[in-house]
């Protein structure tokens, strides 16, 4: 029900996560012939990695940053992730995207830098509620912050950061892998070897475990917003 | 049929991704219809899946692609012992 003199009520539901929608990876690849790329790269001519990988260095960098939640290390992560890919690109057979293939070389250097950083003993204290457990999200009236105009706060963008990092590791990588890298439900699940089922639930506790967090930060942010009090 | 609200939370993502079944999705709609709580946490909860997705929320380094490109030139050098 639309609210008097409210900025923002979106009915366009292809603004986040459709299926029907090319992603960003994908309008990057409308003008490129990767196979061809790749067939070069294989056949003798390396440099043509650097073209090839051109389009996905930010994504790379910014599943790794999520994970690791370092600068450098992420960085050290994103490079061995694209030298890994490099060093096993023969083994690429086409059967996904390129960009899909890359981000799930990303993701498992990411993990394993994870494991190294002794992330057992962090995850544990960081499990977060259960499959099975309840989750609500924040109640609020309306909501009158628009998203552009937000993340142009510096603190805005650090709160939309901590709320993914802290988000425990279940939750994050579907986040990252379906509404940050865009990929469909499908290819989330077949990269994390999960069912489409547990992407759905997760992708759902995540994101209402991001609301409950974030809307209530941004309130603060912009008081004059009107909201319903905790139940 | 009427659900209730808490029923509708369970249903937001599914909702979001138009992903629910027909029968579903058209009990959540006419409870957005009327319900003014459970329309601003489907808005709120949508306009935070965009904030998560924009490149500016992880800021890329200045200088990555520099020293990522280094570092491979570096790795084809050596794999061809130039």
């Amino acid at each position: 029900m639309p609210l008097p003199g409210e900025p923002l009520r979106p009915i366009d539901h292809s603004a986040v996560g459709s299926g029907a929608i090319l992603t960003r990876m994908d309008v990057a690849l409308t003008t490129r012939n990767e196979a061809e790329m790749i067939a070069s790269i294989l056949g003798g001519d390396p440099e043509r990695y650097h073209e090839l990988i051109r389009p996905y260095e930010r994504h790379v960098y910014r599943m790794a940053l999520s994970f690791v939640k370092n600068e450098a290390d992420a960085e050290d992560v994103a490079q061995e992730a694209f030298l890994k890919a490099f060093h096993h690109l023969a083994s690429f057979r086409g059967q996904a995207k390129f960009s899909t293939w890359l981000i799930s070389i990303a993701l498992n250097e990411a993990r394993s830098r994870l494991r190294l950083q002794s992330a057992v003993r962090m995850e544990s204290l960081d499990e977060g509620p259960g499959e099975d457990g309840q989750i609500s999200p924040a109640l609020l009236r309306d909501w009158r912050e628009i998203p552009s105009q937000a993340l142009e706060r510096k603190e805005v963008r650090a709160m939309v950061r901590a709320a993914i990092e802290n988000l425990s590791p279940i939750y994050r990588e579907v986040v990252i892998l379906r509404d940050m890298e865009e990929l469909s439900i499908e290819e989330t699940a077949a990269m994390l070897t999960i069912s489409t089922a547990s992407v759905k639930v997760r992708l759902h506790r995540a994101r209402i475990m991001l609301q409950k967090v974030l809307a209530p930060q941004l309130k603060s942010s912009a008081p004059q917003r009107r909201w319903f009090p905790w139940s | 049929m009427v659900i209730e609200c808490k029923h509708v939370w369970d249903h937001l993502s599914g909702y979001l991704d138009s992903s629910l079944p027909a029968d579903t999705r058209a009990l959540v709609q006419k409870h957005l219809e009327h319900c003014e709580i459970c329309s601003a946490i489907l808005d709120s909860t949508r306009n935070i899946l965009i904030l998560t997705a924009d490149d500016r929320v992880f800021e890329f380094p200045v200088g990555f692609s520099e020293r990522l490109h280094a570092r491979l030139n570096e790795e084809f050098h050596r794999d061809t012992g130039k």
